[in-house]
């Protein structure tokens, strides 16, 4: 078995483990449901506490899977649409598994998301993107693959968190004023909350985006002979950039803060999703490196 | 007004982004002001960033000149009626067209119209004390009560030596109780200030920049030069202020081209793994110095940088009279058409030869033929290199006085002379071999790079290389930089440097201590700086941790 197979072992071993941490998840959410429904006080299940060790097990397979994919491909694992996928997956769990650890307040619940959400594009990609290991083009071949794709995708993973956190606050503020929505959300921080967690992750996501924006134009000085040239990945660069710092503003703009403001943390993360997949896919642009013909 | 008057820590005084107040009268003044405060609101300059954000789309969808002139055209091919109408929009141009520049531009002057007056009141702010300390504390966030254990001036002594210890600037006030005053986080402030600032400083270097730099390409088949002079370029594209004489007249000279590609892992057959061009600089002096080009590593001399964007290779073929008078000679580059260098060139000839003729050549460093008997190159080194000719007579179109492009043959007032399209074989080539022209007209001759009667049996170095350069110039591209660094700095700070009040206050002489803070932004630590420094103070109340 060469070193990329046993890759994939791993990776659908963690897909698997990945789908059972998504089910303890689930029925986590719907404990939380049925104590509200019998109004009583919600107190954390056993299997929001398995789904946790079976993410963080997941994790240790998926991290696994990278690590020979890279020693497989003699360079980091990111060199293409189907290593994006799974480093960047890898990278959104990782961030999910550090703030939960780091964080004073309970964020588990966002389990279901983070799980469901990486499961279905560790599914996409081992289906329609795997590709086998070739060599670096010379275009990649630069230490700035390692810094500004790897930063890319960290910020990927904030984002990702921030946007499980905007929609919960829109869907607990419409709860809290028009009393509608899933039950499990009595159970969840109030909608200030949510907000004010939503904001901690996003701002450093957007740091690391603005690092990812600088490094990749210092890089494309080095490569292209240009330092910006609104390539269309780099376009998308500045508009996922620009819908954040807007993002931030909102936060500090009478009138925008709240519903509003969580509504731009949204379409600024379907942006990162599109720029991933519909810009890597179907745009033409230097950034053609997806490996797929 | 320091900020916004919609900004969301500042007092409402103004209608919120309302018309001028009734009492005022609506003169020219009345409405200035009123639209200055409007355009420097936090509300315009969000809706001018999310505008921004929705006009660079169009120029993703869409082809544009500046980076792919080629898709442009080959769009208004495509869409002929839709074409001209988004050309008039200026959609091809999106990042320098009116309305996109109407948009950056309004976002700066909202942006300097903002943070101009709150940098004079972060100035001021800098310089004056904490102010006095609120009558009742008990309303604030954080606020916790202890019993003291020690004399009032102790205590405002502890209380002191902790908070600035913890960076806090320090009043003390004793208008109903001893009090102190703290502040700390005024660098938050000013981390904002640098960030705007900042992205005002990248603005202007980048249109400095854009309009002192020029960047040029050049193709150089290997064994010759470039000088820098405007003549010698492909193409040139200068900016708005670039003058001749910023060009020295260092040369550049290309030795050799090595390209290295996959020969072992069958996922990627001749992908190229390596490419290094090697040059001699000669410098304005006259002194020369070997250097190398690597995509990834450019070449910086005399203030230019040095780019391999591409590269391919350019066949030496020599045409020859039927007395056997060379009328051409020259290294062709052929543009690659393919992974596998499958590449196509024109040779002109108007001079020398019975009738002006016109070659259409395709370069095959390993010749395979397919299925449908049409060759293809079966991988980019030269293994098996063969060049293929047609050849057309009639009027090259060079006298006209119209400019042409050397890659491309203009066949519709051309006869085709050969090839299959006139029921001939195409003239077939490999390295060192001659052939006739149709009708007569002479001999066509593919040199081997390497001499006469080289071997035929390994063709390596058999046919020469081109490299695509692009020479870059831009002045203020390190400012650039800089700029970036400091925003991102200022950045950094501004979001995470909490900016906070403390208050200390001392009651009933000394024997109970009240604190309370207030965040100015968000500041997710407010109540543990208040127990950070409430640990520090002579208190009876157990806390974790140690009492000071």
């Amino acid at each position: 078995m060469t070193l990329d197979e046993l890759s994939l072992v791993a990776l659908y071993s963690a897909m698997a483990v990945y789908a059972l941490a998504f089910m303890a998840f689930a029925i986590d959410l719907a404990r939380r449901s049925a104590t509200v429904e019998r109004e009583l006080e919600y107190r954390t299940s056993a299997s929001l506490r398995v789904g946790v060790s079976l993410t963080a097990l997941a994790a240790l397979l998926h991290f696994a899977a990278a690590m020979l994919r890279g020693f497989a491909a003699h360079r980091v694992p990111w060199a293409n649409m189907y290593e994006f996928a799974m480093t960047g997956t890898l990278l959104i769990v990782s961030v999910f598994l550090v703030v939960i650890w780091v964080s004073k307040v309970d964020l588990r619940f966002l389990g279901t998301f983070i799980t469901g959400l990486v499961l279905l594009f560790l599914g996409v990609a081992s289906v329609n993107f795997y590709v086998a290991v070739v060599p670096l083009p010379p275009a990649l071949q630069s230490a700035w693959l390692v810094i500004h794709v790897f930063v890319a995708t960290s910020a990927t993973g904030f984002f990702a968190l921030g946007f499980a956190l905007s929609v919960l606050q829109l869907l607990q503020s419409r709860r809290e004023t028009a009393g509608t929505g899933p039950r499990f959300l009595a159970t969840l921080p109030d909608a200030e909350r949510l907000e004010n967690f939503a904001y901690r992750i996003n701002i450093v996501g957007f740091i690391l985006w603005t690092f990812t924006l600088m490094a990749g134009a210092i890089w494309a000085e080095r490569a292209w002979g240009r330092y910006w040239g609104w390539d269309t990945k780099e376009v998308w660069t500045f508009i996922i950039w620009t819908l954040f710092a807007g993002y931030i503003h909102a936060r500090a703009t009478r009138g925008w803060r709240g519903t509003r403001a969580s509504w731009l943390a949204i379409v600024g993360f379907s942006a990162v999703i599109f720029n991933f997949t519909v810009v890597n896919l179907f745009f033409k642009g230097l950034h053609a490196y997806s490996g797929l013909s | 007004m320091s900020r916004p008057s919609d900004y969301i820590d500042s007092r409402p005084e103004l209608p919120d982004g309302g018309a001028p107040a009734r009492n005022v009268p609506l003169n020219a003044v009345g409405w200035a002001r009123w639209a200055w405060t409007q355009l420097t609101s936090m509300r315009t300059a969000l809706v001018l960033l999310l505008l921004l954000a929705i006009a660079a789309v169009p120029g993703s969808l869409v082809p544009q000149r500046s980076s792919d002139p080629n898709g442009v055209s080959q769009y208004f091919v495509n869409n002929p009626q839709l074409a001209p109408v988004l050309d008039w929009f200026g959609m091809f141009e999106v990042y320098s067209s009116v309305w996109f520049s109407a948009i950056y531009i309004l976002l700066f002057i909202s942006l300097i119209g903002c943070v101009v007056p709150r940098a004079k009141h972060h100035w001021e702010a800098m310089r004056s004390q904490p102010p006095a300390t609120p009558m009742r504390l008990d309303r604030l966030p954080g606020f916790v009560t202890l019993e003291s254990t020690a004399t009032s001036d102790e205590t405002m002594a502890a209380a002191e030596r902790a908070l600035r210890t913890a960076r806090y600037r320090v009043q003390r006030f004793d208008r109903d109780a001893p009090s102190l005053s703290a502040e700390r986080g005024y660098i938050r402030e000013t981390g904002n200030l640098v960030f705007h600032l900042s992205l005002v400083g990248v603005l202007v270097a980048v249109a400095f920049g854009g309009g002192f730099g020029y960047t040029g390409q050049r193709t150089v088949v290997s064994g010759q030069s470039f000088v820098n002079t405007l003549a010698s370029y492909d193409s040139f594209n200068p900016g708005r202020w670039f003058h001749d004489g910023q060009l020295d007249p260092f040369s550049v000279r290309l030795d050799d081209l090595a390209v290295t590609y996959e020969t072992e892992n069958s996922a990627a057959l001749g992908q190229p793994i390596d490419y290094l061009a090697s040059v001699t600089v000669t410098e304005p002096d006259g002194s020369e110095e070997p250097r190398a080009i690597r995509v990834n590593d450019p070449l910086r001399t005399n203030g230019a940088d040095i780019y391999l964007l591409g590269n391919g290779y350019a066949p030496t073929l020599t045409v020859r009279d039927p007395a056997g008078n060379v009328v051409f000679t020259d290294s062709v580059p052929f543009l690659p058409q393919d992974a596998k260098l499958t590449s196509l060139g024109v040779i002109k000839i108007p001079d020398g030869l019975a009738s002006q003729i016109g070659m259409v050549g395709f370069f095959y460093p390993t010749q395979a033929e397919g299925a449908n008997k049409a060759y293809y190159s079966a991988f980019p080194d030269l293994e098996y290199p063969m060049v293929t000719l047609n050849v057309f007579s009639g009027d090259l179109g060079l006298d006209a006085g119209k400019p042409t492009s050397v890659y491309q043959l203009d066949t519709s007032t051309m006869t085709q002379l050969n090839g299959r399209k006139v029921g001939t074989e195409s003239i077939e080539l490999r390295p060192g071999e001659t052939e006739d022209l149709p009708n007569g007209l002479g001999t066509v001759t593919f040199d081997d790079a390497r001499g006469a009667n080289a071997t035929t049996s390994d063709y390596t170095g058999s046919v020469k290389r081109f490299a695509s350069l692009q020479i870059h110039h831009d002045p203020s591209r390190t400012w650039v930089l800089v700029f970036s660094l400091t925003a991102l700095a200022g950045l950094l700070t501004s979001l995470f440097v909490a900016r906070r009040r403390l208050w200390v206050k001392i009651l009933d002489d000394g024997r109970r201590i009240e604190l309370a803070g207030l965040a100015r932004g968000d500041d997710p630590r407010l109540e543990s700086a208040i127990a950070d420094i409430s640990r520090q103070l002579p208190s009876s109340r157990p806390t974790e941790g140690t009492v000071g």
